[in-house]
């Protein structure tokens, strides 16, 4: 896509809230970055090395590099066929909102980035796996999809290029653990979306057992954009380490809750202040919570940090999703923290004891604290809890991510949980 | 029974996947779309045409929140209760819903018109709070617009 190359995932988007059908993503360039791979010559390794040279980290949350995770893939006549890639499109971190826009609003850029990642990674077979309740997004991308068979750009020999790829649409029957990308190729064969072990990862034993990509949907977005304008113009957009543009959102009691694609490495107080307008009147701004339930929160004293995947852990925290959840000094943090741990402890698959039990127990002992009922000795369990949750006690990231938030608001707001106990009610009521 | 339409329905899904039982979701959903819900009956049904256990579909069909292996009303309300909806007025909303319809989360009301449950996050916190009725999104709820929307729904 030509477009606004400021902002190439959002730039072309139009005003009115419809989609981009295919005469309208074609007229903006769109398409052009599938004629240039798949007819120019360029070979799959081409298409990773610029990936790699472009630093594109994935999207979903884990910021791992997206070339890197495709170059992993084994390659060859001697490799296991077929090889799969699933666009993750099952968003369903509490607090992120930022999906949704590209799949409603330009599904065929998502479908051009997958298109190229399939032929850079050698793919036969390609999933969107979405979240069940888009339903929009859900009827403009099973139209895309139609749109796109028509034109060859899906299906065997690709604008003569000797590359086939088939592209199916899956509605997922809901449920947040999906969006782990183990639990998510369960759920595609049709079974229980556990998580798995690994190793062995996905990219070499995945889907079916067979070699498997899964990609964010804002990541893969990215892809015709790299492809079109190169690695070099990329980087150039971010003002952090790794390259690109980021989809930042804010929700909370903010005067503009929104969603803004501006340079990685933009600071949480521009994202907060210029964009989201900063806090309600009469309201002031206590701390957020930078990318989505499962980042720890932060407070004043960060926000002039850069939101990228490199600078945030230096807040003790992590980008994740990019989607800020803001809390104000009028809602009770452990309320916020009760909310964020039912929520865990009801979408907890039930595999591991650490995460199914101790997520439920502590869910208890929040609620108990919010009803005046907490006891002295509440906060050295909910930490007990906690550590019970970090990584390698449980096969997934969910355990770990729901310890994020309650570690970290133990220790910022500890004064709250006290109060709660000591005054045998939620001081905020 | 499972009806020449839901037959073919599923088989069109089928091909997407290199394994039979890889389109058990699918299946329910579809019967679950001309049905309301996935009766022990339909389970069975499912099962057989996919030469599954009943067992082994209805692990999957509990596990999943879109799938229903109760009667639902005409109407399902699926209410966001995450944090951004929290923070931003999801108590009222609740208090109101439940008010109105007289009923509490996963019950039905007597005239079978609506069904009341919690979902997780919808992926529209910009405009919280939110609420799905089948499948339309209705954010930015107040009670008054909660009221106009669920008019509509019969």
């Amino acid at each position: 896509m030509t477009g606004t190359t400021e902002k190439p995932l959002t730039g072309n988007m139009r005003p009115d809230g419809s989609g981009l059908d295919m005469p309208a993503y074609e007229q903006a360039g769109g398409y052009q970055a599938i004629r240039k791979v798949l007819t120019g010559g360029v070979t799959p390794q081409r298409v990773i090395d610029e990936v790699k040279s472009a630093d594109l980290r994935g999207r979903g949350g884990a910021g791992f590099p997206t070339g890197l995770k495709w170059s992993f893939v084994p390659r060859g006549q001697s490799t296991p066929n077929p090889t799969y890639l699933v666009a993750n499109a099952d968003e369903m971190e509490p607090g992120t909102f930022k999906d949704r826009l590209l799949l409603e609003r330009n599904p065929h850029q998502l479908i051009e980035g997958m298109i190229v990642a399939g032929f850079a990674i050698e793919a036969d077979v390609a999933y969107i796996f979405l979240r069940g309740e888009y339903t929009l997004a859900a009827e403009r991308i099973s139209r895309a999809i139609a749109e796109a068979y028509e034109r060859h750009y899906l299906g065997n020999n690709i604008l003569g290029s000797g590359y086939s790829l088939e592209l199916h649409l899956h509605l997922s029957g809901g449920r947040y653990i999906c969006g782990d990308e183990t639990a998510l190729l369960n759920a595609l064969e049709g079974k229980r979306a556990n998580p798995r072990a690994k190793p062995p990862f996905p990219v070499v034993a995945g889907l079916f057992g067979k070699p498997t990509v899964v990609n964010n949907v804002e990541t893969l977005s990215c892809v015709p954009h790299i492809i079109n304008h190169g690695a070099t113009w990329f980087r150039g957009l971010s003002r952090a380490k790794s390259g690109g543009t980021k989809l930042y959102g804010v929700s909370g009691k903010v005067k503009r809750p929104g969603l803004w694609e501006l340079p990685m490495g933009t600071t949480v107080r521009e994202i907060l202040e210029e964009h989201a307008g900063g806090m309600r009147d009469g309201l002031k701004f206590r701390a957020l919570l930078p990318g989505g339930s499962s980042t720890p929160f932060i407070v004043e004293e960060h926000l002039d940090m850069p939101m990228d995947f490199q600078e945030m852990p230096k807040a003790g925290s992590r980008m994740g999703t990019g989607t800020m959840i803001v809390l104000d000094d009028k809602t009770c943090p452990v309320g916020m923290t009760w909310n964020m741990i039912r929520f865990f402890a009801r979408e907890s698959c039930g595999f591991c004891t650490p995460c199914w039990s101790g997520l439920g127990w502590a869910e208890r002992i929040l609620q108990s604290m919010e009803e005046g009922l907490g006891k002295p000795d509440d906060l050295e369990k909910l930490a007990f809890q906690a550590k019970m949750w970090s990584p390698g006690h449980t096969f997934c990231a969910l355990a770990p991510g729901a310890a994020d938030p309650l570690e970290s608001a133990m220790k910022y707001f500890r004064g709250d949980f006290e109060r709660h106990i000591n005054e045998h009610r939620c001081p905020g009521r | 029974m499972l009806t020449a339409e839901e037959i073919n329905e599923i088989e069109a899904e089928a091909v997407h996947y290199p394994k039979r039982e890889a389109v058990s979701i699918d299946a329910l959903k579809i019967v679950q779309r001309h049905r309301g819900w996935v009766s022990d009956e339909s389970l069975r049904d499912i099962a057989g045409h996919l030469g599954m256990s009943a067992t082994d579909l209805d692990s999957v069909a509990t596990f999943y929140n879109l799938i229903f292996r109760r009667p639902v009303g005409r109407h399902v309300i699926m209410v966001c209760d995450s944090v951004s909806c929290w923070i931003v007025g999801h108590d009222r909303v609740k208090k109101h819903l439940t008010e109105r319809l007289g009923i509490e989360f996963g019950q039905t009301t007597s005239d079978d018109r609506f069904t009341l449950l919690p979902i997780v996050c919808l992926g529209c916190c910009d405009r919280a709070p939110a609420m799905m009725v089948g499948g339309d999104l209705h954010t930015d709820l107040d009670p008054q617009k909660i009221d106009i929307q669920l008019e509509k729904y019969k």
